[in-house]
């Protein structure tokens, strides 16, 4: 091995990593405000990646129907709440609106040929379809159960990733893709040649990273989310509403999926299940992280990006086993440091 | 206190010591001659169809009792199948040469297969366990995803085990003499092994160590203040489900007589889960209505889907997951737990009036522990002092409780007096000053190591398993007064003890009034009685030292007369009781000290006369004259 391909490596390891870290904060995010592990994050990732190859490659985009489908869902489960509650047939305009917009957007994604459309429009149309759909998920199997138990949030969870593969594999075949890159060539510093998808992975992943801050920092409503994580109760009593939160979180984490997907998909041939894995890693990280902590599981899913690129070289077909068992020295190190017991509520 | 965790119902019905035969009798009587004649009936694909369905059962009555009675969940049972049946089928197809030299007799042994996989199963399980079951809830279901994964593409890149094409030609298990080369053969093995995990699992529910796993969803506070070691608890019911699993796993590989890596991928741990949560996992024949359920269900939807779509896929699972999802929001029991609800419901029987103090047999008394002489000081604090941050809680808080003595600590809100319980009680520990209890220092000991040196308490919050009988909430109090484990458990050798732990909390039970509730879910008591319940389980453990929070509110008068009596009662017999509370007629008419708290420290102490006219007292409790 030499610097070359140790630079190769590194650099291989920097982009998947970058990607891997945005995962594992959105997981964290959705994690610390509704508590929920959301193990349907690599949908997004997948079905965006998928999504942006099918407008490429000219074949029908098809996840405007799921969008549609489950935006009628969430019109239906209102309409059925508000019967429950003032004896009304009565649907919210909230959600006769997202169905109209589901609506509208199927129709553009199945008429208009986006395959000439140019890289920025497609990303923004694959962005304009996932962000609603996080919304949706939340609102279909999420809310009514909000309150419950983490373990049953954990099996809905597991449930939901399982439906979503499924219909992953209906909409985009069992058949894989890659995109196109955003921009030939690269940039050459020093020795080092950098391609142009590893700079574009990692300024995007920056540029979210410091919007997020900012988002959370500066802006009222990601004020609201950090209050809702850190004291859902008290939250709720100063008028942040736990619906709010968990839409919030989970449009965020659709958002970064999405993002995740667009920029992974010229890099790795993406399949309908290809989602689950990548975000394995993000897991990863955030429990590097502790489930709490940002910059922990930002830093350890580099760490992750790094093990998987050079355990490729070195025994590429136990990738998988090596980052895996990476968690169990983690694991320790958390249980030794633990102390004594504590009720989870 | 919140219900359980995914199911309402406990997950054997209590049936201490009760002559007539349990629900699960019943099923068992009915089951067995269906059992006995199936296979001379059925046509070999559905005894092969069985077949499945027993090794799906075996390995999914493992996650009712992770999932459904000890709330926490894994995904990791197909992985434990898979290291049991690919034990097995190395050792069955491996020759002797290949196998070092001492191990070579191994080749070809069944039963060699059979102990290999299970002793692996239980070592990784432990290894699994012991990183993670400390941990929150979240990091078992994770690992186990992580180990399931990492196990699935470990053995599709081992050579010796065969890669991606798998291990095949086994051979027909041959045991003792009898072959079972046959489905019909093999029907009744799998059937035997299954129904006597089930039988076990009863057992071990309805047990010492049964209420320890079932008292894990009740909070861990609560049961490592009574001296349940809950990290045990966890383990114990891991190891078990891992067990299971390791059976289903060489039962698999003599059924099908061929392993490769995609049965026991994540997947199928996943699918393992929904078997447990659609049978019902608060019930132990959920188990076997789940595996049947979804392998019937499957082999349904296989057929019809890809007709319905034009597609082949695995597009079950979206049936299955919105299933589950349905299930979750809807029916959180699953079918087993509908099934008891609904029979219950036509039974009618209020619960109260099921039994009086009297169908228990009588046993032996617990040996009791040596009580301190009247007089003695049994708890001790020495200017204990408890800062969060910059906020002091208790400041150089100190006084005695002797045996035969009540002491009540009271102040308004706010006075610290939640934060000085938790030190005494050792859930919390002092930043400085020293607790003594009998002599020796405490600050640092856990609550467990406390509960078995005979110090018991009660929550301010009642803590308690709502859906579990009274008397058995009292006996997890006697948890470190028996010995009994697991095995003992399972093959009812703990019979003699059990009665006497029964028999004990049935004598506490009596002792504070509520010996008409023996056998009532101790959910359906009111407030007030769930609170003397607490007292029982705390009495239970035979303690010298009572540390009581609140133990009058929401009693009504004559409950909160009774109370008095009783805690008048212990006091005479030598018993030293520490209380915090805020009833004032209730403290000053039973107590013998008050300590005074305001603003984290000390402003009054004495005897109630005293206290009731000292005038730092009236300014705190009813403010100062301006």
């Amino acid at each position: 091995m030499n610097l070359q391909i140790v630079m190769l490596l590194g650099q291989d390891g920097i982009t998947n990593g970058a990607i891997y870290a945005l995962l594992a904060l959105s997981i964290l995010l959705v994690f610390t405000v509704t508590r929920i592990l959301l193990i349907p994050q690599g949908e997004f990732v997948a079905f965006a990646a998928l999504t942006m190859a099918a407008m490429q490659g000219g074949t029908p985009v098809r996840l405007g129907w799921l969008l549609l489908a489950l935006s009628a869902a969430a019109m239906v489960m209102d309409i059925h709440a508000a019967w429950r509650r003032d004896g009304r047939l009565a649907a919210r305009r909230g959600s006769v609106l997202s169905v109209g917009y589901a609506a509208a957007l199927t129709a553009l994604t199945t008429l208009l040929p986006l395959a000439d459309a140019g890289v920025a429009v497609q990303a923004l149309v694959t962005m304009a379809l996932i962000v609603p759909l996080g919304l949706a998920l939340y609102r279909v199997f999420y809310q009514p159960i909000a309150a419950a138990h983490p373990l049953v949030l954990l099996i809905v969870s597991i449930a939901v990733h399982v439906v979503l593969v499924g219909v992953g594999l209906l909409m985009f075949g069992p058949e894989g893709a890659r995109t196109e890159p955003f921009s030939d060539g690269g940039l050459r510093l020093g020795m080092v040649m950098l391609n142009s998808q590893t700079i574009w992975v990692v300024a995007v992943s920056l540029g979210l990273i410091l919007g997020l801050y900012l988002f959370f920092e500066r802006s009222l409503y990601g004020k609201a989310l950090r209050a809702a994580a850190v004291n859902r109760l008290g939250a709720e009593l100063v008028g942040i509403s736990p619906e709010l939160a968990g839409k919030a979180s989970f449009a965020l984490a659709a958002l970064i999926g999405s993002l995740s997907g667009i920029l992974i998909a010229p890099i790795t041939t993406i399949y309908y299940d290809s989602g689950f894995i990548i975000s394995l890693k993000g897991f990863v990280g955030a429990i590097i992280g502790g489930l709490a902590s940002y910059p922990v599981a930002a830093l350890g899913a580099l760490l992750i990006g790094q093990a998987e690129s050079f355990s490729t070289f070195w025994a590429s077909s136990y990738k998988e086993v090596i980052v895996f068992t990476l968690i169990l020295p983690v694991l320790v190190w958390r249980s030794l440091s633990h102390q004594g017991a504590e009720d989870e509520e | 206190m919140k219900p359980g965790v995914l199911s309402k119902s406990p997950a054997a019905r209590p049936a201490p010591s009760m002559p007539r035969l349990s629900p699960s009798g019943w099923i068992l009587l009915a089951l067995l001659p269906v059992l006995a004649v199936a296979p001379l009936l059925l046509p070999t694909y559905q005894v092969t169809l069985a077949n499945n369905i027993g090794i799906f059962a075996l390995a999914t009555l493992g996650l009712v009792l992770l999932t459904g009675v000890a709330g926490m969940t894994s995904f990791g049972q197909a992985a434990f199948i898979g290291v049991s049946a690919y034990a097995a089928a190395y050792l069955a197809t491996v020759s002797a040469a290949d196998l070092p030299g001492p191990l070579a007799w191994m080749a070809g042994s069944p039963l060699a297969g059979l102990a290999v996989g299970l002793v692996l199963t239980l070592v990784i399980a432990t290894v699994l366990g012991a990183v993670t079951l400390r941990l929150s809830g979240h990091y078992l279901p994770l690992g186990t995803i992580a180990w399931g994964l990492s196990l699935f593409y470990l053995f599709g890149n081992l050579e010796f085990l065969g890669g991606h094409t798998g291990l095949s030609g086994i051979p027909a298990l041959n045991l003792f003499g009898i072959a079972f080369d046959k489905a019909e053969a093999l029907f009744y093995l799998i059937w035997a092994v299954l129904l006597l995990a089930v039988v076990a699992t009863l057992n071990l529910l309805d047990s010492r160590v049964g209420r320890a796993i079932r008292a894990l969803r009740g909070g861990q506070r609560m049961s490592e203040s009574m001296g349940v070691d809950s990290f045990r608890a966890k383990m114990t019911a891991f190891l078990v489900a891992a067990l299971y699993a390791g059976l289903a796993g060489w039962l698999y590989a003599y059924t099908q007589r061929f392993v490769s890596p995609a049965p026991f991928s994540l997947q199928a741990g996943i699918d393992f889960l929904f078997m447990a949560l659609i049978g019902g996992v608060g019930q132990v024949w959920g188990a076997v209505i789940g595996a049947a359920g979804v392998t019937f269900a499957k082999q349904w939807l296989q057929d019809l889907l890809p007709h319905l779509l034009g597609r082949t896929g695995n597009f079950e699972a979206i049936v299955f997951g919105l299933l589950i999802v349905l299930l979750m929001q809807r029916l959180p029991g699953g079918i087993a737990g509908w099934i008891a609800k609904t029979s219950e419901r036509r039974r009618h029987r209020p619960a109260a009036l099921e039994s009086a103090a009297s169908d228990l047999p009588d046993a032996a008394p617990l040996p009791r522990r040596a009580m301190p002489q009247k007089g003695e000081a049994v708890l001790e604090a020495k200017g204990v002092t408890r800062r969060f941050g910059g906020l002091v809680a208790n400041r150089d808080i100190s006084f005695t409780v002797r045996a035969g003595e009540i002491l009540a600590v009271i102040g308004p809100n706010g006075a610290g007096k939640s934060t000085l319980f938790n030190q005494l009680s050792c859930v919390d520990h002092p930043t400085s000053g020293e607790i003594l209890f009998r002599g020796e220092r405490i600050d640092g000991r856990t609550a467990r190591a406390m509960a078995g040196a005979g110090l018991s308490r009660s929550f301010q919050h009642v803590k308690l398993l709502p859906t579990m009988s009274v008397l058995e909430n009292v006996a997890i109090g006697a948890h470190l007064r028996g010995s009994k484990g697991v095995a003992a458990a399972a093959l009812r050798l703990d019979r003699a003890e059990e009665a006497q732990l029964l028999a004990e909390a049935r004598r506490q039970l009596v002792r504070v009034g509520l010996g008409q509730h023996l056998h009532a879910e101790a959910g359906s008591l009111a407030l007030g009685q769930q609170r003397i319940l607490e007292i029982a389980r705390a009495l239970c453990a035979d303690p010298c030292l009572l540390l009581l929070d609140e133990p009058a509110a929401g009693l009504r008068f004559l409950e909160k007369q009774a109370l008095a009596e009783l805690l008048g009662k212990l006091r005479s017999e030598g018993m030293a009781i520490l209380l915090v509370e805020h009833d004032m007629d209730f403290v000053m008419g039973l107590v013998d000290r008050v300590y005074v708290m305001e603003f984290g420290e000390r402003i009054a102490e004495g005897p109630p006369e005293t206290i009731q006219t000292n005038p730092a007292v009236l300014e705190a409790y009813l403010g100062g004259i301006e």
